[in-house]
C-alpha cells in the first residue's frame, strides 16, 4: 500500500528525482522501514503508455524545460538549449536508459594517481576504491539483472553486433560480447525476456530493460513506506539557523506552491539540475548557495567522451533491430598512455532509427554528401564510443543571469570545452571504430559527433578533503549533513563505463549509511 | 508538424494544356503532373510553396524520394504563415532573395535554374541566412520523420506490436 504524508512530516527522508540514484535509494530506505517522499519532476507512464517512435517518445519523456549552453562544444551550436538527453519522468533517465552495467576498473578511482597531473584538468582520487564498492556492485548486479553475472546468459548478438564482432575480432580485439546488461536475456524478476524490439531508448516495452519505474519504485511502495509524487518540480532546499536542511518547496502538479518538511533530503536530479538546485538555495547563510563552501557545486561537469562511427556496407545490416546496446569490445578500456591519452575507452554497439540519424548523424549538415549517407541507411552499422574524460573547474552549471523557467527560476547554464586529452582520445577511438568496420568491408564511414549528454557526471563530486568537493565519500554534503548528494553528480571522475550501474551502487551503499546515521540519530 | 498528405487533385482537373515541368501554378494550387497531386496555397504565394518545394529536394535530395514527400515537407509553412505574420514574411523574402540571386546569376527563377548543382550553389551563398536556417531545420524533421517515406531507405519503423524482431530476423545477417 503507498504511503501518504502529511507536509508537516518532519520524520520523512525527502528524494529529489526517482531514477537510478534517487529511484534506488528510495526502494532501500523503505526497505528499511525508512518513510520516504519522492518529488518528481516528470509525470509516471506506464509500461504499455511507451512509444516506438523516436521524436513522439522525445517530446513524451525527455527534459526539455529551457536550458542554455556555452563554450566550444559543437552541442552548443547544433543544439543551443538541448544540452542533454535525459528523461523528465518517474525513473528518469533509467526509462531511456540503454542498459550497459559496467563496473569501474581499480585505477578509475584514483585517476590523479593513476594519471598523474595533467595540465588544464581538475583530476582528484575518489574519497572511495574499488575493494570498498565492490560488494555493493554485487548488491547492484543481482538487483539488476545483469547478464553475465550471477549465472544470467549473456544477450544474443543482433546484426549490428554481429558486424562489430567480426571486424574487431579481425583486428585482433579480444574483449568482443553482448555486454553486461540490465536486460533480462531470460525471465527474472517478474519480468520477461528480451524480445529484440529496438527502440530501447523510447521506454521498453516489454520491461525487459531494468527501470526504477517497474522494479525499485513499485516495491519501494510495497513496503507501505514510500510515497511517490509526480510533476513536483522543487525549487529550493530550505534550512534552520544552525545549518541543518528542514525540508523542500516545490510546485505541484497543479502548480501551487508546497512546502514539505524532512528529516533529510537527498538530491538525484541528474548532474545539471542537482547543482542547480543548490544554487538557487542560496540564502544568507549560504550565499553561494547550499553545500557550496569549496565552491566546487556545478564545476568538473563530465560528460564522457562520446562520439560514433557509423559505416555504410555493400550489403544490408538492419542495425536497428534487436537490442540496442547489447555488444561491446573493452580492449580499449585500459589505461594506456602510449596511445597519446590518459584513461581508455569502450566501443558499443549503438543505432538510431532514420529520423534521429538524419538529425544527429552531422547536425546541420545537407547537400549529396549528407544524403548519400542516408541512402545507405539499411546498408548501416553503428557504434558508440564512451570514454573517461577530463573533470576541468571550468565545465560548469551555472545559473543563467537572464534565462528563467515557467516558475521564474533561472535556468542552468551549461559550460563545456573538450579537454586537449578528451579530442586525443575521440580521434583515437574514431580510427579504431573505423578500422573495425572496414575489416569487414566498409565502403564509406561516418565519425559522428557526440550528441547532447546523456552521461552527465560530477557537478557536486565526493572528496576527501571538503576543500576539493562537495560531499564526502557516502554522497553526504560536507557542509550539512542531512543533504545528501545521491546521483552521478557524485561522481569524482567519470571512468571511462557508463555510469548507471555505479550509480545504483552508490545509492545501496548510501542508503546503508543513512540508515546507520539515522539510527545513531547523527542526523 | 504537419504530416497530412498533400491534398490529392483529379487528374482530369489538369490533365489538358500542362507542360512538361512536373510542378505546375494552377490558380492557388501548386501541381504536380507526373504524380498526380496538389497543393493549395493559401497563405503564401503558391509560387512561393512551389519554390520551397524545389528548395526541399535540393537540400535533401532522394533520388528514390517521390516529391510528394517534399511537398508535405513544406507544405506546414503555408499554415504557419496563416497564422503567424513574422514567417509568413521571412518565407516570402526569403524565397524573393533566392530568386533574386537565381535572376542575377543565372537570368532565371531559381526553380527554373536547370541543375541541381547551380541551385545548391545558390543556396549556399544563403545558407548563412536565418532563412534557410529555419527551412533546413524543420525539413531534417518533416521529411524525415514521414513514416510513408521510410520503406524508401529500409527503416522499419515501430516493431513492439509485431512481437519485436525476435522471431522476425534481428541476427539475419548472412554475408558475414
Amino acid at each position: 500500500m503507498d504511503a501518504k504524508y502529511d507536509l508537516n512530516d518532519d520524520s520523512v527522508v525527502v528524494i529529489i528525482g526517482s531514477g537510478a540514484g534517487g529511484g534506488t535509494l528510495a526502494n532501500e530506505l523503505s526497505q528499511k522501514n525508512i518513510k520516504v517522499v519522492v518529488l518528481e519532476a516528470g509525470k509516471r507512464f506506464g509500461i504499455g503508455d511507451f512509444i516506438n517512435d523516436e521524436w513522439d517518445s522525445f517530446v513524451q519523456l525527455a527534459w526539455s524545460d529551457m536550458r542554455t549552453t556555452s563554450g566550444s562544444w559543437r552541442v552548443h551550436r547544433d543544439f543551443p538549449n538541448i544540452p542533454a538527453w535525459i528523461v523528465k519522468a518517474v525513473g528518469g533517465s533509467t526509462v531511456h536508459w540503454a542498459g550497459a552495467s559496467l563496473r569501474f576498473q581499480e585505477h578509475e578511482f584514483k585517476a590523479r594517481s593513476a594519471y598523474g597531473a595533467i595540465q588544464g584538468a581538475s583530476l582528484l582520487d575518489w574519497p572511495i576504491t574499488l575493494q570498498e564498492l565492490e560488494p555493493y556492485y554485487a548488491k547492484a548486479e543481482d538487483k539488476m539483472g545483469v547478464t553475465r553475472t550471477n549465472g544470467i546468459p549473456g544477450l544474443p548478438g543482433n546484426n549490428n553486433f554481429k558486424v562489430m564482432a567480426a571486424g574487431a575480432t579481425k583486428v585482433g580485439y579480444k574483449g568482443v560480447h553482448t555486454g553486461r546488461m540490465a536486460i533480462n536475456s531470460q525471465p527474472r524478476d517478474g519480468r520477461g525476456a528480451c524480445q529484440q524490439i529496438g527502440f530501447c531508448f523510447q521506454g521498453c516495452l516489454s520491461g525487459a530493460k531494468w527501470s526504477t519505474l517497474y522494479t525499485e519504485i513499485p516495491k519501494g511502495e510495497e513496503t507501505g513506506k514510500l510515497e511517490v509524487r509526480p510533476e513536483s518540480h522543487v525549487a529550493q532546499i530550505e534550512h534552520d539557523a544552525g545549518g541543518k536542511v528542514t525540508g523542500v518547496v516545490y510546485f505541484d502538479k497543479g502548480g501551487q506552491q508546497q512546502r514539505q518538511k524532512a528529516r533529510a533530503v537527498c538530491v538525484a536530479g541528474n548532474s545539471i539540475e542537482t547543482p542547480r538546485l543548490l544554487l538557487l538555495s542560496q540564502s544568507s547563510k549560504f550565499p553561494n548557495g547550499l553545500a557550496n563552501s569549496s565552491g566546487q557545486v556545478g564545476r568538473n561537469y563530465m560528460r564522457h567522451m562520446t562520439g560514433s562511427v557509423y559505416a555504410v556496407f555493400d550489403r544490408p545490416v538492419h542495425m536497428w533491430r534487436g537490442t540496442t546496446m547489447a555488444g561491446i569490445v573493452t580492449d580499449e578500456s585500459a589505461h594506456n598512455p602510449k596511445r597519446g591519452f590518459v584513461g581508455g575507452y569502450e566501443l558499443e554497439t549503438l543505432s538510431l532509427g532514420l529520423p534521429f540519424m538524419a538529425a544527429f548523424l552531422d547536425p546541420g549538415a545537407w547537400g549529396r554528401e549528407f544524403t548519400s549517407a542516408l541512402d545507405g541507411y539499411e546498408n548501416m552499422a553503428g557504434m558508440w564510443l564512451v570514454g573517461e574524460d577530463m573533470p576541468q573547474e571550468s565545465n560548469r552549471i551555472t545559473l543563467d543571469p537572464t534565462a528563467k523557467d515557467k516558475w521564474g527560476l533561472p535556468v542552468a547554464s551549461v559550460h563545456f570545452d573538450d579537454h586537449p586529452n578528451d579530442v586525443a582520445m575521440r580521434n583515437h577511438a574514431y580510427k579504431a571504430g573505423t578500422a573495425v568496420y572496414e575489416a569487414v568491408g566498409a565502403t564509406r564511414a561516418f565519425p559522428t559527433p557526440p550528441y547532447p549528454s546523456t552521461h552527465n557526471l560530477g557537478t557536486c563530486r565526493m572528496s576527501e578533503n571538503p576543500r576539493d568537493g562537495v560531499c564526502n565519500k557516502f554522497g553526504q554534503t560536507h557542509d550539512l549533513k542531512n543533504l545528501f548528494i545521491s546521483d552521478g553528480s557524485q561522481f569524482t571522475t567519470g571512468g571511462a563505463e557508463n555510469p548507471t550501474l555505479t550509480i545504483v551502487s552508490l545509492a545501496i551503499r548510501q542508503a546503508d549509511y543513512i540508515a546507520e546515521q539515522m539510527g545513531k540519530n547523527a542526523i | 508538424m504537419d504530416q497530412s498528405r498533400a491534398d490529392r487533385l483529379d487528374r482530369r482537373q489538369f490533365l489538358a494544356g500542362v507542360g512538361t515541368a512536373a510542378l505546375i501554378i494552377s490558380g492557388t494550387a501548386v501541381i504536380h503532373t507526373n504524380e498526380a497531386w496538389g497543393v493549395e496555397v493559401k497563405n503564401l504565394k503558391p509560387e512561393t510553396m512551389r519554390t520551397l518545394i524545389k528548395m526541399a529536394r535540393d537540400i535533401y535530395p532522394h533520388d528514390r524520394v517521390a516529391d510528394r514527400f517534399y511537398a508535405i515537407a513544406m507544405k506546414s509553412y503555408d499554415a504557419k504563415a496563416g497564422t503567424d505574420p513574422q514567417t509568413k514574411t521571412t518565407v516570402e523574402q526569403g524565397v524573393a532573395q533566392l530568386d533574386a540571386l537565381a535572376r542575377k546569376q543565372h537570368g532565371v527563377a531559381y526553380v527554373d535554374v536547370g541543375w541541381e548543382a547551380e541551385r545548391v550553389a545558390l543556396l549556399r551563398q544563403m545558407q548563412g541566412e536565418a532563412f534557410f536556417q529555419s527551412v533546413r531545420g524543420g525539413l531534417v524533421v518533416s521529411l524525415y520523420n514521414q513514416k510513408e517515406v521510410w520503406p524508401s531507405f529500409g527503416y522499419e519503423g515501430e516493431s513492439a506490436s509485431r512481437g519485436g524482431y525476435i522471431k522476425r530476423g534481428f541476427d539475419d545477417i548472412a554475408w558475414l
